[in-house]
C-alpha cells in the first residue's frame, strides 16, 4: 500500500468527454486502481476538497487535470491540486490550449452575459436579472465564482508538467501516459504527449501536390476519400496538426479540425495552417486570390477551433482584460494570473 | 437564522452547490441550488458556419456529446433546407440509440445501484461503483464494461469517434456503414437486449422486492406532481430521435404538441441572480416561482418524462416493462421521482431493440447517405431527447449560411426548477428542529441523483458518491456544525 502511487484527477471548463475517455480504457481502469489510490475524483471516489486541503505539500504524485480556467472556483481548484502535487498533467484539448469553449474569447463577459440571460429568444426577463456573486435573498446572502472575461489554458494559471492533447484524448494515449508514469519512465518536463509528427504524415490519402481553384465548404461537395481533403478543396488542419489520433475524422471522410494541438516545431497552429492554405492556391492574380480567401468563411474558427487561448491573437485579447472588473476592482489578468 | 451550506454537490461541468436556510425552530426555511457555470456556447457560436454545429456544440457535454451532434445535425438540415436520404436518417438513429445505451448503462450502474445494491445508508466508503461489483461479482461488472464499451464502439463506427462524433451534415452522414460493420452491430444488438433484460431483471430482485425500497420509492419525500415533457411518434410512442414533443399536465392529460420552432409559443425561461442557469417553465402559464402543481408551469424531462408524456414504446419487449410499470405503481403519470431509475432500464431495453431491429435494416448499408443542400440557407431548429431529456437547438444564419443568432436549451436546463424544487423538497421532509444527521446528506444527493442530472454530466458516469461536506453557521456567521462524508 505504501508503494501505490497517489493520483488525483480534475475538472475545470470542461464538457466531460475527458472523464469518459479514462473510461474508455474499459477493463484497464481496474490496473490503475491496482497501481494506484485516487485522492480526489468527484466523478468516481468521495473525496472532497478539504481532504486535500489538509494533505502535506507535494504529497499527491500526478494529478490529471481537464478543462481550461473560465471562474475564479476554477482557478482556486487549479492552485490548490499544484500545491499538493509533485506533477500536474494538463488532460485534452482544453487544459491543454483553452479548446472550443476558448472560443469566447473573441467575446468578454458583458456580451456572453447579455446574449444568454436577456437576447435569447426564450429568455423571459423583464427586470434584465444577471447573475451575480453575491446576491442577498430573504434568509441570506448566497455566492457564485467570478466568472472571468476570458478562458485561459491552465498552464497560464498554474505551472504544468506535462501536457496530454486530443478533444479528446485516445484511449491508447491515456493509457501510455498511465504507464509511463507507473513505470517511473517520464520524458522531460514539458513534453507533449502523442505522436512526433503531423496528421499528414500519418493520413494514408494520396497526395498529389495539387493546387486548388477554390475552397469549398464541407456540405457543398462529397470528398474522395481517397484523396487528399485539402486538395479537394476542403479546409483541413492536418498539416498543422500533432498526430498520434489515428486520424479518426479523415477516417469517417471528414477534415482534421486541429484537436491536438500545434506539432512539435510550430509556434501558432493558426499560422501555420494559413501559410499551407496559401500553398495549395492555384492563382497569381491578386483579385482571385483574394476571391479564394474569402472562400475561407470562418478563418478564426477553422484556424483556432481548439486553441484560441493558445493563439498569437492573446495580445490583442489580453489589451481588453486591464478594465478593471466592478466586483472586485482588480483587473482580469490579475485576478487569473 | 442558520444557513447549511453543501459544496460541491455534484458538477454541471463545474460544481453545483446547495444553501439551505433554518428559521429559528431549526426548520427548513428556504433552500438554493446554486449552478456556477457558463460557458457561452450561444454567444461564441455567432459567425460561424453552420455546418461545423455539429462538430463543435458537442462539447457542452462529453457524456452526452451525441445528443448535441444529433440535435445540431437535424437543425442544420433545416438551416440549409434539405431532406437527407432515408439511410442518413437511419444510420443517425442508429447512432443515437449506441448512444443511449452508453449513457443509460454508465448512469444505472455507476451512480444509481450503489443507493439500492449497497443501501442509501451503507457505509459511504463502499457506496460506490468498485463497492457494487464487489457485491454482484466481477463477472457481472465486466458485462456491464462489455456492453458500455460496445456502445461506444458502434458510435464510433458511424460517427468517427465515440465521443464527439464528426459524421453529421446538413442532408446526411459523411460516411456509409460496411457490410461487416452492420453484421457486428447486429451480434451486439442481440447482445444489448439480453443485458437490458438482465437488467431489469437486477432492478426488479434488487430493489422491488425490497418493501424498505419500494417504500422510498412511493413515499412523499421523492414526489412532486408537475407536467411532462417528450417526444413522440405518430402513434405517441417514445421516439428519442424525431417526432413531436408532447406535454401531458399533472392528470396525464395532453397539454401540447409541437413542432420545431413553435417551441418558441411554449417555453420561456426564468433567470435568477443566484444560478448560472436558466429556469425554463411553459410559456402560458407563466413563472409562478418554485411551486409545482397543475397552476405552475414548470414541468420535467427524461427517462421517467418521456414515458408519462407518451402512450407506450415502440418495440415489443420495452412496451412490456412499460406496462408492468404503470401496473405495478398503479397510476399514470408516475409523479414519483425515483421511478426515473426504472424508466431508464425500460429506455436501455427500448434503444437494445433498435439497435437490432436498425441493423436489420436491408437499407443500412446504403452507400448514398448525402443530399447535397441546394437553398439559401435560414433558419432551423433541432429537437431531440437527449438521455437526461428534451434537447432544443435553434439557429439563424445568414444567407451565406454563417450563424447570426443560436438558442439552446439543455436538458437539464429543462430540469432545473424541478431539480431545485426536489432538493427543497428533501431537505423540508428530512430537516427537522435543526437535526442534521449525517444521513441526511445521500437522502438529498438522492433527490437530484435520480434526474441523472447534466451537472453531474460526467458524475453520472461512473459514480455514487459526490463529496459533500455541509456546514452549519449560527446567524453570526460562526460554524456550529460541520458534517463530513468519509
Amino acid at each position: 500500500m505504501a508503494d501505490k502511487l497517489k493520483f488525483a484527477f480534475y475538472w475545470n471548463a470542461s464538457c466531460g468527454g475527458c472523464e469518459v475517455a479514462v473510461l474508455d480504457i474499459n477493463e484497464k481502469i481496474l490496473d490503475v486502481a491496482a497501481i494506484a489510490d485516487i485522492l480526489l475524483w468527484p466523478v468516481a471516489v468521495d473525496f472532497k476538497k478539504h481532504h486535500i486541503e489538509v494533505l502535506p505539500d507535494k504529497h499527491i504524485d500526478v494529478s490529471f487535470m481537464n478543462g481550461g480556467i473560465r471562474t475564479s472556483e476554477q482557478k482556486e481548484m487549479a492552485e490548490l491540486l499544484r500545491r499538493k502535487s509533485k506533477t500536474i498533467v494538463a488532460f485534452g484539448a482544453c487544459a491543454y490550449l483553452g479548446g472550443i469553449p476558448s472560443l469566447a474569447n473573441f467575446h468578454n463577459r458583458e456580451a456572453i452575459f447579455q446574449r444568454a440571460y436577456i437576447e435569447t429568444p426564450s429568455t423571459d426577463n423583464p427586470g434584465g436579472v444577471f447573475p451575480q456573486v453575491k446576491t442577498h435573498v430573504p434568509e441570506g446572502e448566497v455566492e457564485l465564482p467570478l466568472f472571468f472575461n476570458h478562458v485561459y489554458r491552465l498552464d497560464q494559471v498554474i505551472p504544468v508538467d506535462y501536457f496530454l492533447p486530443g478533444c479528446p484524448p485516445t484511449p491508447a494515449m491515456v493509457a501510455a501516459a498511465v504507464t509511463a508514469i507507473a513505470d517511473g519512465n517520464l520524458p522531460p518536463a514539458g513534453t507533449v504527449f502523442g505522436g512526433p509528427s503531423t496528421v499528414c504524415d500519418s493520413c494514408k490519402r494520396v497526395k498529389q501536390e495539387k493546387k486548388v481553384k477554390g475552397f469549398h465548404r464541407i456540405h457543398e461537395i462529397i470528398p474522395d476519400p481517397e484523396r487528399c481533403m485539402l486538395e479537394q478543396g476542403i479546409v483541413c488542419a492536418g498539416s498543422a496538426t500533432r498526430d498520434g489520433c489515428g486520424t479518426r475524422c479523415l477516417n469517417a471522410n471528414m477534415p482534421c479540425r486541429g484537436c491536438f494541438g500545434p506539432a512539435d516545431g510550430v509556434a501558432d497552429q493558426g499560422a501555420k495552417l494559413l501559410s499551407t492554405l496559401s500553398t495549395v492556391v492555384d492563382s497569381n492574380d491578386l483579385r482571385e486570390i483574394e476571391k479564394m480567401i474569402d472562400q475561407i468563411v470562418d478563418p478564426a474558427g477553422y484556424l483556432y477551433r481548439f486553441g484560441t487561448a493558445s493563439s498569437l491573437l492573446k495580445h490583442k485579447l489580453a489589451s481588453e482584460e486591464k478594465s478593471a472588473h466592478p466586483a472586485t476592482g482588480r483587473s482580469q489578468l490579475e485576478v487569473a494570473k | 437564522m442558520k444557513r447549511i451550506t453543501i459544496d460541491p454537490i455534484t458538477r454541471l461541468e463545474g460544481h453545483g452547490k446547495i444553501e439551505i436556510f433554518l428559521d429559528d425552530q431549526g426548520d427548513v426555511a428556504n433552500a438554493y441550488l446554486q449552478i456556477p457555470e457558463l460557458r457561452g456556447f450561444e454567444k461564441f457560436c455567432e459567425g460561424r458556419p453552420a455546418e461545423e454545429m455539429p462538430r463543435i456544440t458537442p462539447r457542452i457535454c462529453g457524456v452526452c456529446p451525441g445528443a448535441h451532434h444529433i440535435a445540431a445535425t437535424k437543425a442544420i438540415d433545416g438551416v440549409f433546407n434539405v431532406d437527407p436520404p432515408p439511410v442518413a436518417k437511419k444510420l443517425r438513429e442508429l447512432f443515437y440509440n449506441a448512444h443511449f445505451i452508453h449513457s443509460h448503462i454508465a448512469h444505472f450502474y455507476a451512480l444509481a445501484a450503489p443507493d439500492f445494491v449497497l443501501g442509501p445508508d451503507a457505509d459511504p466508503a463502499e457506496r460506490n461503483i468498485l463497492g457494487v461489483v464487489a457485491k454482484v461479482g466481477v463477472e457481472i461488472g465486466s458485462e456491464v464494461i462489455k456492453h458500455r464499451a460496445y456502445a461506444q464502439q458502434i458510435q464510433a463506427m458511424i460517427g468517427g469517434k465515440a465521443t464527439h462524433a464528426v459524421s453529421g451534415l446538413p442532408g446526411g452522414m459523411s460516411k456509409a456503414l460496411s457490410e461487416d460493420e452492420r453484421r457486428d452491430i447486429e451480434a451486439k444488438g442481440e447482445s444489448f437486449i439480453k443485458f437490458a433484460q438482465f437488467s431489469l431483471q437486477i432492478f426488479e430482485d434488487v430493489v422491488l422486492k425490497n418493501k424498505a425500497y419500494l417504500d422510498l420509492i412511493l413515499g412523499d419525500v421523492y414526489y412532486m406532481k408537475t407536467y411532462y415533457m417528450g417526444l413522440v411518434d405518430e402513434q405517441n410512442r417514445v421516439n428519442i430521435y424525431d417526432g413531436k414533443v408532447r406535454v401531458v399536465d399533472p392528470e396525464g392529460k395532453e397539454y401540447a404538441k409541437f413542432y420545431g420552432l413553435d417551441y418558441l409559443n411554449y417555453i420561456s425561461e426564468h433567470v435568477e441572480p443566484w444560478s448560472y442557469l436558466k429556469f425554463p417553465f411553459l410559456k402560458e402559464k407563466g413563472w409562478k416561482g418554485f411551486v409545482d402543481g397543475k397552476e405552475s408551469g414548470i414541468y420535467r424531462v427524461g427517462p421517467l418524462a418521456r414515458l408519462n408524456a407518451a402512450e407506450g414504446m415502440s418495440t415489443p419487449l420495452a412496451q412490456a416493462a412499460y406496462e408492468k410499470m404503470y401496473l405495478t405503481i398503479g397510476m399514470k403519470p408516475v409523479h414519483h421521482t425515483l421511478a426515473n431509475h426504472w424508466a431508464r432500464l425500460i429506455e436501455l431495453l427500448n434503444a437494445s431493440e433498435r439497435v437490432l431491429e436498425l441493423s436489420l435494416d436491408p437499407e443500412i448499408t446504403d452507400p448514398n447517405t448525402r443530399n447535397l443542400p441546394q437553398g439559401i440557407p435560414k433558419e432551423g431548429v433541432g429537437i431531440v431527447e437527449a438521455p437526461r431529456g428534451t434537447l432544443f437547438h435553434h439557429y439563424q444564419t445568414g444567407p451565406d449560411g454563417l450563424l447570426t443568432k443560436v438558442n439552446i436549451i439543455v436538458a437539464t436546463t429543462n430540469n432545473n426548477a424541478a431539480i431545485t424544487m426536489s432538493v427543497q423538497r428533501a431537505a423540508q421532509k428530512l430537516i427537522k428542529k435543526g437535526d442534521v444527521t449525517e444521513g441526511l446528506l445521500n437522502m438529498v444527493e438522492m433527490a437530484f441523483r435520480a434526474y441523472d442530472p447534466c451537472f453531474g454530466c460526467a458524475t453520472h458516469s461512473l459514480s455514487g458518491q459526490m463529496p459533500i461536506t455541509a456546514k452549519i453557521f449560527d446567524h453570526k456567521g460562526s460554524l456550529w456544525q460541520k458534517l463530513s462524508r468519509d
